[in-house]
């Protein structure tokens, strides 16, 4: 299954059905809203999106309102209010930037037309106003399990993640994958944290691994406790998450993997204006700029440097990708042939690991 | 200088002007930390209380107000009587998760099962599973003579790991292609608790607010246990000689509270959130321990506490989105609330003299 035909052909059924004509007019001027899961100052998940609303104000100045946006939103009833206040307050597009809002927003969406609703890294588009986003993490994992496989001494990697949920797992089975490529003695193993933001328990979660003999760390939890304890500890090395974490420079924070969304939110805030904008479902890796690899520092020497930035371009330009066949799942069936590279539907619903990793995904 | 002297009953009058003071207090001092920040207190502290009841958009926040102290509401009526016994449940809000799943889980057990019991019987099973969640610190006290207030807080953190296992896991929707969150009950009407009258935010968990608050009023006026509870909290040792027995009023007290937190949870659930998701728990439990307090433990003072707390909340969030406070004043506000109830507190149990000359 492809997604993104499918989506193709659904949003031409629309504009056939309506003519085309609704979005032909372009607009003066834009009121772009945000609703954030976290406060803009967690140097994270929610400050990335937060510079990308900004970016939005760099680029058309004028011409739009970005000035609109909400902290700490919960789920459920509190996101479905935030969401119609905002509707009701004017605003022309708003960017839900969790998972966890997506049956709000397409709830507040039905209501609400004439206003368009963009929701982060979700799968549901109930009415045509409503598109999609989200970027290739996996990408940047492929970088960085690179690196670590070049780096770990002891040949044990630690991953910590957040939920048990497909994005969480490609990026697991990412790291894993070209973390073996390049050192094949190399084992991983996953701590799950059961959050996304919460230093206390991110940092037991990393001192449990270096008790384990683990000397690098992976995290897909957006504080920057786990570089904490790792700088705690002599030759442990770690990665910037979400956003690049440059104050645990030079180590050991060696890299980082920096979502930016300026790019697709002054795409789409554009579109409005010039009156080009029809929902979507966007799926953007490195070659978009949506992933970035943060700068990798001395610690790493030159060729791993090297061989990590070219793996990066390989991507960036589509002539590699992370999941090429031959790849097998963890329970030993085959899952890609060899050559074959992987289907975005299996990406999307991934539920398993692949061949190597050791312990269960928690069901 | 002045001094403090202990009245020696508390004063009737301070009692229901102190929390009237404390709601003046913080719109004085939150005034002040919002022209800190460079916004004009005077718009800040209007968005926050006016605009939400007669504002522009008041056709619909004000039926969001009732959706947001309805829980707050029939979980701080239950605290209420434990805390007028001396009995501290501070796990209100680990009840209430155990309920929502509790209830949830029964109503996507039978899912698609169309029949007008399912609803009822997930109101009964998120009561019980309250009140079950309740019963581990009340029976641990009774037994061991362990410390409610911690055991109770920590089963917070103990519901908090299930409720992400029930979302990550064993009630996740099968078809929600792997991402965490149970099926929207939205899409199940069996089992929905729905808006009753269209757009005024009345769904039944603010209708059971309303009844616990009638039902604990007539308890505490009229019935037996409710004179042991005032009696239990004021005088221990007289209550002892009047027959009341502690092991059963801690029971009692743990278990109506537990049930009434369960029931928010339920409701909740089948409700204005709709789903079982990671975040599900959004800190009612916590604040109702402060509306409690704000309405003098008193049925009719939570009542209204419920619902100033719920202004501050969606007040709070029109001053976010529309003059772009930061959450975090905000959140600095409603703190200030208790902070300053529990200051003026004071004046109802001491009086203020100015005394001349030097003290001894």
């Amino acid at each position: 299954m492809n997604r993104r035909i499918l989506m193709a052909s659904a949003a031409m059924a629309l504009g056939l059905a309506f003519g085309g004509g609704a979005q032909a007019a372009g607009m003066d001027k834009v009121k772009a809203c945000f609703v954030y899961v976290g406060p803009v100052g967690d140097g994270g998940w929610t400050y990335q999106h937060d510079q990308g609303r900004q970016a939005l104000i760099a680029e058309f100045g004028d011409k739009v309102d970005a000035s609109t946006f909400q902290e700490n939103v919960p789920e459920g009833a509190d996101a479905e209010r935030v969401l119609t206040q905002m509707a009701l307050g004017g605003c022309n597009i708003i960017f839900t930037t969790s998972f966890g809002y997506m049956d709000a927003t397409n709830a507040v969406a039905a209501k609400f037309p004439n206003v368009k609703f963009e929701h982060a890294t979700g799968y549901r588009r109930d009415s045509e106003n409503v598109s999609t986003y989200g970027a290739r993490f996996y990408e940047g994992r492929a970088v960085i399990g690179t690196i670590a496989g070049r780096m770990t001494k002891s040949n044990k990697i630690g991953y910590i993640g957040s939920f048990p949920i497909p994005e969480v797992i490609r990026g697991i089975n990412s790291t894993y994958l070209h973390a073996k490529k390049v050192n094949p003695d190399v084992t991983m193993s996953v701590v799950w944290a059961y959050t996304w933001f919460d230093p206390a328990k991110e940092a037991d979660a990393a001192k449990a691994l270096i008790e384990q003999g683990v000397d690098v760390i992976v995290q897909h939890t957006d504080s920057t406790a786990p570089l904490a304890e790792a700088a705690k500890t002599e030759g442990v090395i770690g990665f910037g998450q979400a956003s690049d974490m440059k104050e645990y420079k030079p180590s050991p924070r060696v890299s980082s993997i920096i979502d930016n969304w300026a790019p697709y939110y002054v795409k789409r805030v554009g579109a409005l204006l010039d009156g080009t904008y029809a929902q979507v479902d966007s799926w953007e890796g490195i070659g978009a700029g949506e992933v970035e690899i943060g700068e990798i520092t001395d610690a790493v020497p030159a060729e791993v440097k090297a061989e990590a930035e070219a793996l990066r371009d390989a991507i960036g330009a589509g002539t590699y990708h992370p999941f090429t066949g031959p790849i097998n799942k963890q329970d030993g069936s085959a899952w890609l042939a060899d050559g074959v590279t992987a289907p975005d539907g299996d990406l999307l619903g991934m539920d398993f690991y692949v061949e190597g990793i050791t312990g269960d995904i928690p069901k | 200088m002045l001094v403090l002297e202990k009245r020696p009953s508390p004063s009737r009058f301070w009692q229901y002007a102190t929390p009237v003071l404390a709601v003046v207090l913080t719109m004085l001092a939150g005034g002040l930390l919002f022209a800190a920040l460079g916004k004009d207190p005077f718009v800040a502290i209007r968005t926050i209380f006016w605009d939400p009841l007669f504002g522009e958009f008041a056709f619909y926040l004000r039926g969001q107000l009732l959706v947001k102290a309805g829980p707050l509401i029939l979980i701080a009526v239950g605290l209420s009587l434990g805390f007028r016994a001396g009995i501290w449940n501070i796990g209100a809000e680990g009840q209430y998760i155990m309920g929502a799943i509790f209830g949830a889980g029964v109503g996507l057990a039978v899912f698609p099962t169309e029949s007008r019991w399912i609803f009822p019987v997930m109101i009964v099973a998120g009561a019980f599973g309250g009140w079950l969640w309740s019963m581990i610190p009340a029976i641990l006290k009774t037994r061991f003579n362990t410390n409610e207030i911690l055991v109770s807080l920590m089963l917070v953190y103990v519901a908090q790991t299930i409720l992400s296992k029930a979302a990550t896991g064993f009630l996740r929707n099968p078809q929600g292609m792997g991402f965490p969150g149970s099926r929207n009950f939205s899409t199940y009407p069996a089992a929905r608790n729905v808006e009753l009258i269209a757009g005024s935010g009345m769904h039944w968990g603010v209708v059971a607010a309303f009844i616990a608050v009638i039902a604990a009023y007539v308890l505490l006026q009229r019935h037996m246990l409710g004179f042991q509870i005032k009696l239990a909290g004021q005088a221990p040792r007289a209550a002892r000689f009047a027959g009341v027995q502690p092991t059963r009023l801690v029971v009692m007290c743990m278990g109506i509270s537990g049930a009434l937190a369960g029931l928010a949870g339920i409701f909740e659930v089948s409700g204005p959130a709709g789903q079982i998701s990671i975040d599900f728990a959004s800190g009612y439990g916590f604040t109702a321990i402060i509306v409690a307090f704000l309405g003098r433990l008193n049925p009719l003072g939570i009542l209204l506490a419920g619902l100033v707390m719920a202004l501050t909340y969606v007040g709070g969030e029109m001053a976010s989105t529309n003059l772009g406070l930061p959450s975090a004043a905000i959140q600095a506000f409603q703190g200030m609330l208790l902070f300053f109830l529990l200051a003026v507190d004071l004046l109802s149990n001491y009086r203020i003299r100015l005394m001349t000359g030097r003290a001894a």
